[in-house]
Order: structure tokens, then sequence, then C-alpha cells
């Protein structure tokens, strides 16, 4: 072995390495500095450029189970590479990667024709997202039941930090991603309009529902730390018919609150379990 | 280090229930960390139920301690939460570098072994080790590729990194064997020449040949059993220096786990049989 009087420092060694772990032809003289490509050169480079790359994209079929099943491996694999290519994980916990996959799937050429991609994306990210959360406790619907009824519309619930919910006006997102989610063969026709869902990890495993847009809305107001009052005005806006002693009792019972406090200016905000 | 380690096994989700209750002699765990660094949940709830019945160990593949820059300091702060909170027995990491400029490649990367390196790894050791407050084992890395450049032997080099920083090693025996396939060196004469009084751990997995160019070129899967190579090499290490926790990796194409205990069954057998013969 030849010792260089002056070699690559390492800092530039590992830009031009991790440059050519993605490039199209990493051994061309061309697109590289004379150590990195004769590296690239020899066989077991491909050895690292395929671990990279299938550990991404494993890491993405992994956080993206609906998606995948939706659309096959292969196709699936083929656009998490491209993918990949575009953005590497920010960082080591793979559980994470792909926070940008749903954006990234409604601007993908060949998923044009699949609108619905990102917003069943957008519910295997929310499950990741309650999978991970903090542990909390959840609001006991007893504490809420002894407050006076006039001291109800000043209160404010706070969401359960598992909690995640959203309102897709467009599609039946809900059923395409659950039918996908839960791998169940569901033939039967999908009623297409608008379809919201709670996800939400009271304890143990993440759990869902579906949720209609007043649900949503009043989900978004109590997120806001704005009081019960602010938010059953939202619930009513977003569907004049909306029931919303149903729907205080439906997010009570799925355990989608962890605490609330009292917005009384004279009192200062204490927040209850 | 407070329980002396005999065999383990690579922990699976998928083995979760039978690990859980299973009753074998001195067996213990190996995890890596990065999938549990989360704020909560099932995961970690697992692996605290785990660590309630067996000892663990955190080995990590992401603090990226041979990039040319100190670890991620959120990462690592992480990495010491956890720490605290599973206590594991031991924790590692390896000579190599995946983090680089924000993005994670998920690999174990190369890099050339020269006197800068050395300064900026034993830095970035250090750091890691204050942080945890605790030794940490290195671990060597399987290679693929010839690269220019080395001052060093990789044996001395981490014989260097430990004697800098007050590490210890782990050594993994299968990546000397594949590495010197791959690049054309004697296996044997790296297991000789390994700091024997530093290894605070010995790995042992599996190898497959590379999809197009076969045999002449190992990957260290892990999506196979401990080869008979490895096993021997394995044995002459420990007649060597002596028994040392070992643990038995697999990750891909996986058996029943009762098929793994079986493996990490005859690495315990290895390791107590000179203790019985000096009893």
């Amino acid at each position: 072995m030849t010792m260089r009087t002056t070699p690559i420092e390492l800092d530039r060694f590992q830009d031009e390495f991790a440059r050519a772990l993605l490039a199209p032809d990493p051994a061309a003289a061309s697109a590289t500095t004379p150590e990195i490509a004769a590296l690239a050169r020899q066989p077991g480079f491909a050895v690292y450029r395929n671990t990279v790359m299938k550990g991404c994209i494993d890491a993405l079929q992994a956080n993206y189970p609906a998606i995948a099943r939706l659309v096959g491996e292969d196709w699936f694999r083929a656009a998490a590479a491209v993918f990949a290519r575009e953005r590497l994980p920010a960082q080591a916990t793979l559980l994470y990667y792909g926070e940008a996959f749903a954006e990234f799937l409604g601007r993908f050429e060949p998923a044009a024709e699949l609108p619905y991609l990102p917003g069943v994306a957008r519910l295997d990210r929310f499950w990741t997202e309650a999978h991970v959360a903090p542990d909390e406790s959840v609001l006991d619907a007893a504490a809420l039941a002894s407050l006076a009824p006039e001291r109800l519309a000043a209160t404010v619930l706070r969401p359960h930090a598992a909690a995640r919910w959203a309102w897709f006006a467009e599609q039946p997102i809900y059923t395409i991603w659950r039918r996908n989610r839960e791998a169940c063969d569901d033939e039967r026709e999908i009623d297409w309009r608008g379809e919201g869902a709670l996800l939400v990890r009271p304890r143990g495993a993440v759990r869902w529902a579906p949720l209609d847009a007043a649900g949503c809305a009043f989900l978004d107001v109590c997120a806001a730390g704005q009081p019960l009052a602010a938010a059953a005005v939202a619930a009513l806006e977003a569907q004049v018919d909306a029931d919303l002693a149903r729907l205080m009792k439906t997010l009570l019972a799925a355990g989608a609150f962890a605490g609330m406090s009292d917005i009384d200016p004279d009192s200062k905000a204490e927040e209850r379990p | 280090m407070t329980t002396v380690l005999s065999a383990g096994l690579g922990l699976k989700p998928q083995h979760y229930e039978t690990a859980l209750s299973c009753p074998a002699d001195g067996l213990w765990f190996e995890v890596h960390p990065e999938n549990y660094l989360v704020a909560g949940g099932p995961r970690l709830a697992w692996l605290e139920t785990i660590r309630a019945r067996h000892p663990v160990s955190l080995h990590g593949v992401a603090l990226s301690l041979a990039a040319d820059a100190p670890p991620d300091a959120i990462h690592l702060g992480r990495l010491v939460a956890l720490a605290g909170r599973i206590q594991p027995a031991l924790i590692s990491e390896h000579l190599a570098w995946s983090t680089w400029r924000g993005a994670y490649q998920p690999d174990l990367l190369p890099f050339p072994r020269t006197a800068a390196a050395l300064e900026r790894i034993s830095e970035n050791i250090a750091r890691t080790q204050d942080a945890l407050g605790r030794r940490i084992a290195i671990e060597n890395p399987a290679h693929y590729v010839r690269l220019d450049g080395h001052a060093w032997d990789e044996a001395d080099f981490l014989a260097e990194l430990a004697r800098r920083t007050g590490c210890g090693l782990l050594l993994d025996v299968n990546n000397v064997y594949v590495g010197a396939h791959n690049l054309g060196y004697c296996a044997a004469a790296y297991i000789d020449a390994f700091p024997g009084d530093t290894v605070m751990e010995i790995h042992l997995a599996g190898h497959t040949p590379d999809p197009e160019l076969g045999q002449a070129l190992l990957v260290d899967s892990h999506a196979a059993p401990v080869a008979p190579e490895v096993w021997a090499l394995y044995q002459r290490l420990i007649a060597r220096i002596g028994p040392r926790p070992t643990l038995i990796e697999r990750d891909d194409n996986l058996p029943e786990f009762a098929t793994l205990l079986a493996e990490r069954d005859t690495a315990h057998a290895l390791l107590r049989a000179p203790l019985a013969a000096a009893a």
C-alpha cells in the first residue's frame, strides 16, 4: 500500500462519499474526486449504495403500510426510492422518516391519477405520531360532568398527546385508509364523499374511528386553547346539524382529551387531569 | 458493569412474547436504541418489560462517531435519557459514520484511518462517554471496499482509541471474517492481533454471498446462521482472551425464536466450558 502524503480530508471524504452513495454513476471521474471514484469502481461499493437505499425504502414501507398495500409493493418501492434520493432521513430513528412523504405523493407525477394518496399517507403518518406520543392519562368524563353547567362554556379541553384528527372534504380518505391499514378485503363500493378520522392511543395500541367535520372542527379549536363555547360554534359552522352532546360523549369515550382547565380570567388557569 | 453476561440474542419485535418468558440461563438481549428513541408508547413499555426480566444492551448504529463532526446533540441526549430509563448492562457503537451534515444514511460507512480521524473519533467517543457517564464499546465494522490512505491497521486503531479514551471494544467476529474475505487479509491474524483485554463484548452473525457477485463478495447481512468458520474463529478468540459477553445477531430471514436460542446456547456452552474446566 502506498501512503499518500496528503490524504483526503475527512470532511471532504464524507461529502464526496455521501454524494457517490446516491449518484446515478458514482464511478464517473467527473462526478467525484479520484479517491472516491477509486472506491466507487469497486463492486463492493454497491453494498453501501444498496444498504442505504434499502434502509430508507424499508423504513418508508414500514411507516406507510396503507399506501404500500394500495399501490402494490413494486410501485411503492419505486416511488420510495425517488423520495429517498430527494430526501434522506433527517434522523436515525427511522420511525420518523417520511414526514414529507404525503406532500411528495401529491406532486409525484406517476401518482397523478391517485389523488387520494396524500390523504391516506397523512393517516399513516398520524398512526406513527400517535404510536410514539408521550404517555398521558385520559381525561375522565366524570370530571367534566361534575362541572357546574355555567362553567362549561369557559372550560378548555386539552387534546391528548396522541390524538390526531383530520377532515378530508373531497374524498373518503378514512375508509380507503382503514381498509388498507387493516388489510381487509372489503370489496363494497365506497361512497365517494368527504370523511374525517380520529386516531388515539389512550393506552397501549393506537385506535382509530371515523370523525365528522363537526368533530374535526371542534378538536381544532380545542387544540388552539379555545374554550368549549368557541369549539361548539366551530362545530356547528362546520356542520349545521351537529349533535354536540353526542360529539362530546364520543370524543371523551375515545380518549381524545387529556386535561381540562378553566379560562375564567378571575381565577388562575388550573389544569385537572 | 454489575452483571457478568454470558451469551445473548438480538431482540426482534416478532419474538417479543417468547423472548420475554424465555427461562434460558443467563439470557440477555440487545437492541438498537434508535428504535426506542421515542417520547412514549408501546415500544418503550415493551423494552421496559423485557428489561425487568433480562439484562439489556444498547447497540447504537447512528452516533456516527467517525464523522468529521461531533455526535448530534439531540440524538445523544435522547440516548442518555433512554440509558437512564433502561439501565443497560452494556452500551456500544461502531467505528463508522452514518449521519453527515444532517442526513442519516442507514449504513455503517468506511473512512480512511488517518491521524486526523483518530483525533476526531477519540473526541467523539470521549464526548459520548462523558454524556452517558460510562464506558462504551466500539465495534469493528465489515468491509467491502479497498480504501487507500489508511495510516493505521484497524486493530491498532481501535486499540489506540481504547488507550486514549478508556473505551472498550466490541469484536464482531463475522465482520472480521467478511472483511478478510472481501479484502484478502487473514481473519485469524486479525483476531490474534486484537487487543483482548479491551474486549467488552463479542458479536456473532451470519453473512450471505452478494446476490450478483456470489462468493466473491460476502455481505454482513445478518440473514443466515453463524457460519462454521466464524464459530471456529470465535473459539480461537475466547481460547486466547477468555469468556466475554457474546451476542448472536439476526436481523433478516428471521427463523423461529427457538432456532436463534439454539445458536445462542452453543455460544453459552462455549463460554461456560473454560469455567467448568477450571472448576
